[in-house]
Formats: structure tokens, C-alpha cells, sequence
């Protein structure tokens, strides 16, 4: 037959459906505002083939079920060609066939689609069992759309032996010995089936093969299964950077700042949300979906695409969106206290196999809420007006920025003379405990001999705080003052106490021009014992040793080993590690702005993490953040258990072995 | 109706320091607020707007770097903003500060009916809660101090229920309208200004009163209308106190011998 007129005419109304869906849907994304997401298309391509084609977030953070996925992966990747010669040939059977391949290639490509199929079978049936036996609890294992997916591939795969056997059977097929499924199954149940009806059952597996295929096509854009179609492009587009920093934000009259309605997001935004395929990792990772707060980073990607579907056709027809963005508790609405309850701490981003950016959606919602609206806990508007009038959280006085110098031998800051900056932070200048960890850190200092000085009174906040809680108009204007305040004062090496101040000076400020070399201390202290300039006089025991990554140092900026080796110099000891390190570290709970806001829903993330320290049965908690320290010094005293175990910064374990 | 609320600009005490020489304040780089309890007497003009639909007049008298805080009022809400200023209106202590914001009241007063004058209950840098009264009495307005809510305000009766905080108790007050309301700061929790009202806020133009405007005598006003004399600024010298603890450190303990000093000194009672 040279053309089959019949499938023909199926498979163009399902192709049209299908790319009408296809339609209807992406036109929506259109509506997101413009950013440049195909810029150094070489790297994205590379980052493509790693983490879509090599599945490299499926497999990473001990998901073992990764691999199922993985498999599947590549036998749909195998059995995509596979299909197109299928529904090619099924039009033109005498024109178009991968049988009119020479031996080689062709008996090549049965084996291995013959293999990619039962693979695909056995991912299949894997998951089914996982979801109905062991199912984990992140993932919404009896979801019926997942039921309904997996169902369908494995008809297909079923069909297509089904198919193969029927042809091996009949001898029509010339690649038969290198089908050893099919011919398996062909030998199983159609060996003495007659010829004749034997083309009978070809005819319907044929059939059955091609409508499984064809609304398998079609209910992809309607199903969470959607990730097959935008998942590979998701990364393609992704950011090329840490997403460590949220957009800055123009000032103009007439402007609206923040997203309160879906079509206020990038483009990119409402594509990620068509990305998410629901597998519940960013909740696994998330420490207030942890301790039972109402945000779940899924559902927070999972409402904005309600909220596109709903409202996007709307908002095409210039009529007024009838589901709110924020405020409501019903599916396609973030309501207040879930976007309030983020730590920013990056753990959702860090584990998305399809590299969504959660955190900075919950940054532009919370500025539509504070800049648009003024909606926002009650307890924050003194920190804004303390940040706003006295440049620090709690609304001390400038002045005493300098209380603490009183037990620290420091210098200022000479424009042009000093190397270094040591920017000290709100809480190194002001907060009890903090201004120990300051002390300490000036004591390094001036043992290693280095270059530095301070800006005393004249030192201002950095206003990480205001950027992650969304008031991003007194931020601009602080980060504009400081920018232009080192500028002037010639500062280009900073070493920060802080985490926070280290993310804003050398990621967010470098949107207002700044190219600061910004070190931690951690990092700086290992850079001096290596050169020698640092001397320490043996190591002290602090008893068994327990460390806390900070999230603004771990994930967003990458340094795990510095305050680990730095640890090892002083004592001589590698510190424990909780089962939630490194790039999976669960959050203090004070980030985000969080520090700021009273902790009312669940269990507090302080008192979580601390558990899973105390797991380890430490002496000392050593941590390199004063908002961590903050938290477990809070947490322990609230578990009374600060007796048993001791919080300490790092600076403070090296300063006490200094020489 | 329109409510009138005043505030005033001032230094931001907690960081004004007393030069030992001169005997002056030393203001050189002291930030200037808006005065805490005035926030409180705008917040409850505007919660009025929004529940009985008053228009609200902001009105300040001093330097002209005050229509900053004016601008404030303009990105918090209010309707119009007046900066009175003038050389003359300066070293005026309460007696010549009422003056000057009464007469503004009775011109505002001209265009549309004022219903009432809010003042927050005291200034931070003068401290001396005369000045509502003070507009009170020169207009005649029924003067509820003290306020700690506004249980009703009757627009057709020209009625206004408030309850006053007084030392243990509470009292329910009911007076005819135009009244002076002097709040106090637990009335309510200002609002947080949003980011196009603020933007819109610093391009507005502050309207200025200066005397010519007013037309008050220049004996009534300024330093010459004032009774108050300033003599001598001086910071007393106090006795440092004992401090206990380290403020991180085993408070139980701290707090023990906390206890134990209060006791032996006849301060506490147990």
C-alpha cells in the first residue's frame, strides 16, 4: 500500500489537537514579562546534555529511585525514533521504513529498540509497585495522573511486542534472531496461532499501538506529564548562574513592583511552573514543609500554573483575572503565610531535576505584598523602619556600632593604605554573642599581619534582609548608598563576618556596579595558614564537633570545605556531619528575613535542625553565620540543653589556638 | 468633614547629645524622625477616613526640611499637607506653637467643616503634651487627652465616643464634635507606606504657610510670643548603675543577684 489514507487522516486530527493544545498553552507563557534566558547558547547546550540527557539531579542526593527514572529517560529518548519511523511508515508502508535499512544498521536498531522497550517496561512496572508499596512521602505516590501515565506506556510497550512477536511469528520479520523479547513472546503465544488469524491480531496491536500513541500525545499537555514536552528546554533556558540574587526593580512612577497577578512574573517563571512534574523533592528538602508550615515548594509552582491556566485566557481577553495570585487558600492562590514562611535557604532549588528557581517567585510575590499592598506580618514594620532610619534591625543607635571595639584592637579603614575592609555586620557590631565572634575574627586578623581596617560608625547595613523579605525600595536606596560609599572610599577586597552581608556585597551589589572582592573569613583563614602568615599554637579539644553548613554560604555561594578544614587546623579533628550536609543542609530558619518574624505555624526550624544535630551526640555545634549561631544558642536554650552543648564560630575555635 | 492631624519633626533624642561647652544641643548629623506619637495620631486619622470618609489635613510647623515628614504623610494617605514656616515662628515654645497651628486649623477650617484635630499625646524632644490642649482651648473644640480609642464618631449627632487611658482605669468619654484628640501609642499600629504612594509623595509639592499667609501678630509668635525662656541646656550627672551579667551568659544567675541588689537597696518588696 503506498498510502494509508485512514491513518492518515488519524493521525493529522491528533497532530492538530495536540499542537492546538500545545498552543493554547504555551501562548500563555507569552504573557510573562521578557527576559534574555538564550544567551551563551554553548553552555546552555552543554548543561542541556548534563543535566537532561545525563539525568544528573535524578540520580544525585541519594534518590534511589533516580535511576528507574533514568531508565525510562533513555528508553523513551531510544524509542522516540522508534515511533516517528512508526507513524511515518503507518502512512507510507511501502515508502518509509527502517526494514529498507541495509542488515547492519537495521538489525542494529531492532536489538536495541527491542531492549529499550522492555526496559521501559520494567521502569514502568517499578513504578507502579513503588508508588503502591512503598510509597515516600513526598511525592504524591497514588496521584490517579500518575497511574494513568504509567499505564499508557506500558499499553505501548505491550502493543509493540505484541506487534513484533506477531510479525516474528508470521516470518515477516527479517531482523527476528536480533528481537530476542519479541521472539520470546512470539514463541510463548503465537506459535500455533494460524497465519491467517495471525494477521488479524498484527492488524490490531498495530492499531492498538497507534491510539495508545497518538492520546498518550494528546494528554501530555494536560497532565503533570508535561515535563516530557518542557522539561529538556527548562534547562536549556535555565540561569547560568547561582540563583543567589533576585532582579533589581526600576523606581518610576507608574510602575508596579513585584508580581501580584501571574502575568507580572518573566516568562521564564510561567515556564518552569509547565516544568514541574510534581516529584516532591523541592518538599523533601524544604524545612517548612518539614516542620509543618503551610508552604510546600511544589504547591507554590503547582498554584501559579493553576493560576496561568485560569486567568492567562482572561488576561488575553483584557478581562480581570478571577483567581487571585496571593491570598487565598484554595489551589492556584498563594495564601500570605505561605510565601512568608520561606527561608530562602535554596534547598528546593538545589534538588529540582529540572532546575525550576523557586525562591525568587516567593521574592516577587512578597514585594507585591510589602511594595504594592503594605500586607505583611505585623513585627516587620518596625525592622523596616529600624533599617530604613538607623540602618541596622533593631534601630540601635549608629553610634554604638563601635561598642565592641572596647575589648578589640582595631584599626579604621584608610582610603588608599588599607587592604582590606573588614565589614563586621549588624550582628558582629550589636548582638551580644556576635560581637564575641567579632572580636575573635580581629584577633586573626591582626595575627596574620594582614592589611585591614574597619569603617566604625560610618559602616551601614548591607540589607540582605530587606532584598529576601521583599522590600526592595529601601533596599535599592541602601544598596545605592554603599555602593557608592565604597566606591568613594576605594574599597576592593572586603572580608565579611557574615553570610548574608558576603552574598549581598559580592552578588547583589555587583547589580549596582560593584566588583568587590568579597572573602569570607572562613576562606581567609585557610588562605593564611597555607601562606604561612598564620601561625597556630597547636590545636584544642572542644570535645566531639558537630558542623552546620549556612545556606548563604553552601548553596548559594558554594564554600563547603573552608570552614570544615579551618575546624581541622584548630582542633585537629574532622567535624561530624549531620545526615543533612553540604548542598542538602537544612536551614537554621532565620533566613529570608525570617529572623525578623515571629515563628507561630509547626514545629520551629531551629529546634528541627538542632535535633539532627544532637543525633551526632556533640559537644560543640560549630557554625559560621551569627544567624545560625543566633538560632542554636535560641534553640538549645529552649530545649535546656545549653548546659550539655556548646555553640561556637569558627573564628572563635581558631582565635582560641592563635599563637 | 476634615480631620486635621498634627506632627512634628524632630531630632531623633536618642542620639542628641548636649555640647558641655556651649551648653547647646549638638544636632550636626542627628537624623531627624517624625515624632513618634504623631505617627499614631496619623495612623488614626486615616483608619477615620477610611470608616467615616473624612478628608484628612496634615499640618506641621517648622524648618523647611520638614516636608519631608509632610511627604511621609502625603505616601501614608493623607489628603493635603500644609508646612507652616517662617523665621518668625522659630524658638516658639508651646503657648506661641498653638497659636500658630490653631490659626491654621481655623483656615483650613474655611473651605470645608473641621470635624477634629489629632495630635499625638507628647513630643519626644519637648515632652510636654501642651500643645493639643493648647489648640483646643484657642479654638473652643471639646479636648480629649489620653485616647487610647475611638470607640464612634456620630457625624449627624456631631457626637465622638473615645475611651482615655488614666493611671488604672478607663474612662468613656462622650463630647461634641469639633473636638482635639490626643492619642496615645497603643491606639493603633501605623501603617507601612507603599511604593507608588511614596514615589507619587516625593515629586508633590508641600504647600508652605508663612506668616504673610497667616497674619499673626510677631509678638504672639516665635521667640517673642513665647513665656518659656530657655536658660541653660545641661545633661544631669547620674550615678552609673551596677551592671550584672554579661547579657548572654547564665541569666538565672544574672537575674538572682539582680533580685537580691533590688532588695538590700528597699526597691523591691518581697
Amino acid at each position: 500500500m503506498p498510502f494509508n489514507f485512514v491513518f492518515f487522516v488519524v493521525l493529522a486530527v491528533s497532530l492538530g489537537i495536540f499542537f492546538w493544545s500545545c498552543y493554547r498553552r504555551f501562548r500563555l507563557v507569552l504573557l510573562g514579562k521578557a527576559e534574555n534566558r538564550s544567551n551563551d547558547a554553548g553552555r546552555r547546550i552543554m548543561g542541556m546534555l548534563y543535566h537532561a540527557f545525563g539525568q544528573r539531579c535524578a540520580v544525585s542526593h541519594g534518590y534511589n529511585f533516580g535511576l528507574n527514572h533514568v531508565m525510562l529517560f533513555w528508553s523513551f529518548i531510544i524509542l522516540l525514533i522508534a515511533n516517528t519511523e512508526f507513524l511515518l511508515h503507518g502512512i507510507f508502508p511501502d515508502y518509509i521504513s527502517l526494514s529498507l535499512l541495509p542488515d547492519g544498521p537495521y538489525f542494529a536498531l531492532a536489538f536495541i529498540f527491542d531492549a529499550a522497550s522492555l526496559l521501559a517496561l520494567l521502569a514502568v512496572f517499578i513504578a507502579i509497585i513503588r508508588r503502591l508499596a512503598f510509597p515516600s512521602p513526598y511525592i504524591e505516590a497514588r496521584n490517579p495522573d500518575a497511574f494513568a501515565i504509567l499505564i499508557l506506556i506500558a499499553l505501548l510497550m505491550i502493543a509493540f511486542f505484541g506487534l513484533h512477536a506477531g510479525e516474528i511469528a508470521q516470518g515477516s520479520e527479517r531482523a527476528a534472531q536480533y528481537m530476542p523479547i519479541s521472539g520470546l513472546i512470539a514463541s510463548a503465544f503465537f506459535a500455533n496461532v494460524q497465519s491467517g488469524s495471525l494477521a488479524g491480531y498484527i492488524e490490531a496491536f498495530w492499531w492498538v499501538h497507534a491510539i495508545v500513541l497518538l492520546v498518550f500525545l494528546n494528554y501530555l499537555p494536560y497532565s503533570k506529564h508535561m515535563h516530557i514536552l518542557t522539561g529538556i528546554p527548562n534547562v536549556f533556558f535555565r540561569s547560568l548562574t547561582k540563583v543567589n540574587t533576585q532582579p533589581r526593580e526600576e523606581f518610576k512612577k507608574g510602575n508596579t513592583f513585584g508580581a501580584g497577578q501571574i502575568d507580572q512574573f518573566t516568562w521564564k517563571d510561567l515556564f518552569d511552573t509547565y516544568s514541574c512534574t510534581k516529584c516532591g523533592r523541592c518538599s523533601d528538602m524544604c524545612p517548612a514543609t518539614f516542620t509543618g508550615k503551610t508552604l510546600d515548594p511544589r504547591l507554590v509552582i503547582n498554584d501559579m500554573k493553576v493560576n496561568l491556566l485560569k486567568n492567562g485566557p482572561l488576561i488575553y481577553q483584557k478581562k480581570p483575572p478571577v483567581l487571585p495570585l496571593i491570598g487565598e487558600r484554595v489551589e492556584g492562590s498563594n495564601h500570605d503565610d505561605v510565601l512568608w514562611a520561606c527561608t530562602t535557604c535554596g534547598a528546593c532549588m538545589e534538588v529540582c531535576p529540572v532546575l525550576i528557581e523557586h525562591v525568587p517567585k516567593i521574592v516577587d510575590m512578597r514585594r507585591n505584598l510589602v511594595e504594592m499592598i503594605s500586607r505583611f506580618p505585623g513585627e516587620v514594620v518596625p525592622f523596616f523602619e529600624n533599617m530604613e532610619q538607623r540602618s541596622n534591625p533593631w534601630g540601635i543607635i549608629p553610634a554604638e556600632r563601635t561598642k565592641w571595639t572596647a575589648e578589640a584592637d582595631v584599626k579604621p579603614f584608610e582610603a588608599g593604605k588599607t587592604e582590606y575592609l573588614f565589614y563586621v555586620g549588624c550582628f558582629g557590631a550589636f548582638d551580644a554573642r556576635n560581637r564575641r565572634v567579632s572580636i575573635a575574627n580581629t584577633r586573626i586578623l591582626n595575627a596574620s599581619g594582614i592589611s585591614w581596617g574597619y569603617l566604625g560608625k560610618d559602616e551601614m547595613c548591607c540589607g540582605e534582609s530587606l532584598r529576601r523579605m521583599g522590600n526592595e525600595f529601601v533596599f535599592d536606596r541602601m544598596a545605592r548608598e554603599n555602593v557608592k560609599m565604597f566606591k568613594e572610599k576605594g574599597i576592593k577586597k572586603v572580608i565579611t563576618q557574615c553570610p548574608h552581608c558576603y552574598n549581598v556585597l559580592k552578588n547583589d551589589y555587583r547589580q549596582y556596579g560593584a566588583e568587590l572582592e568579597v572573602i569570607h573569613y572562613t576562606e581567609l583563614i585557610n588562605d593564611l595558614i597555607k601562606a604561612g602568615k598564620l601561625k597556630l599554637a597547636g590545636i584544642k579539644d572542644h570535645g566531639k564537633i558537630v558542623f552546620h553548613d549556612s545556606c548563604y554560604m553552601g548553596r548559594y555561594n558554594g564554600i563547603y570545605e573552608a570552614p570544615r578544614k579551618a575546624i581541622v587546623s584548630a582542633t585537629g579533628q574532622v567535624p561530624a556531619e549531620m545526615e543533612r550536609s553540604h548542598e542538602k543542609s537544612f536551614c537554621c530558619g532565620a533566613g529570608g528575613g525570617r529572623m525578623w518574624m515571629e515563628e507561630n505555624m509547626g514545629k520551629r526550624i531551629n529546634i528541627a535542625r538542632i535535633e539532627q544535630a544532637l543525633k551526632k551526640d556533640p559537644k560543640t555545634i560549630c557554625v559560621c553565620c551569627p544567624y545560625c549561631m543566633t538560632m542554636f544558642e535560641d534553640g538549645l536554650k529552649d530545649m535546656k540543653a545549653e548546659d550539655k552543648v556548646q555553640v561556637l564560630d569558627v573564628a572563635e575555635v581558631v582565635s582560641d589556638v592563635l599563637k | 468633614m476634615l480631620v486635621v492631624t498634627c506632627v512634628k519633626q524632630v531630632p531623633d533624642t536618642t542620639q542628641v547629645r548636649v555640647d558641655p561647652v556651649t551648653g547647646t544641643l549638638i544636632r550636626e548629623g542627628v537624623p531627624f524622625i517624625i515624632n513618634p506619637f504623631d505617627t499614631h495620631a496619623l495612623e488614626e486619622s486615616l483608619r477615620l477616613k477610611e470608616k467615616y470618609g473624612f478628608r484628612v489635613a496634615v499640618v506641621s510647623m517648622g524648618p523647611p526640611n520638614a516636608e519631608i515628614t509632610l511627604k511621609k504623610a502625603l505616601a501614608l494617605g493623607a489628603d493635603e499637607v500644609v508646612l507652616l514656616s517662617d523665621r518668625a515662628f522659630g524658638g516658639a515654645d508651646t503657648l506661641a506653637t498653638s497659636l500658630v497651628l490653631a490659626e491654621a486649623v481655623r483656615k483650613l477650617g474655611q473651605n470645608e467643616e473641621v470635624a477634629m484635630v489629632i495630635c499625638g499625646r507628647q513630643t519626644i524632644d519637648g515632652d510636654t503634651a501642651q500643645v493639643g490642649p493648647g489648640i483646643a482651648t484657642r479654638l473652643g473644640y471639646s479636648q480629649l487627652t489620653l485616647v487610647d480609642l475611638v470607640e464612634n464618631v456620630d457625624v449627624k449627632t456631631k457626637k465622638i465616643r473615645v475611651r482615655r487611658r488614666l493611671e488604672g482605669r478607663h474612662e468613656i468619654v462622650e463630647a461634641p464634635l469639633p473636638a482635639m484628640v490626643a492619642v496615645l501609642r497603643e491606639i493603633n499600629r501605623p501603617r507601612y507606606p507603599t511604593v507608588p504612594k511614596r514615589l507619587q509623595a516625593e515629586e508633590a509639592t508641600v504647600p508652605l504657610w508663612n506668616n504673610k499667609t497667616m497674619g499673626l501678630k510677631e509678638e504672639t509668635i516665635g521667640l517673642k510670643g513665647s513665656a518659656t525662656q530657655v536658660r541653660k541646656i545641661f545633661s544631669p550627672q547620674r550615678a552609673r548603675g551596677e551592671i550584672i551579667g554579661d547579657g548572654i551568659n547564665k541569666p538565672d544567675e544574672a537575674a538572682g543577684i539582680l533580685i537580691n541588689r533590688l532588695v538590700e537597696k528597699g526597691i523591691l518588696c518581697l
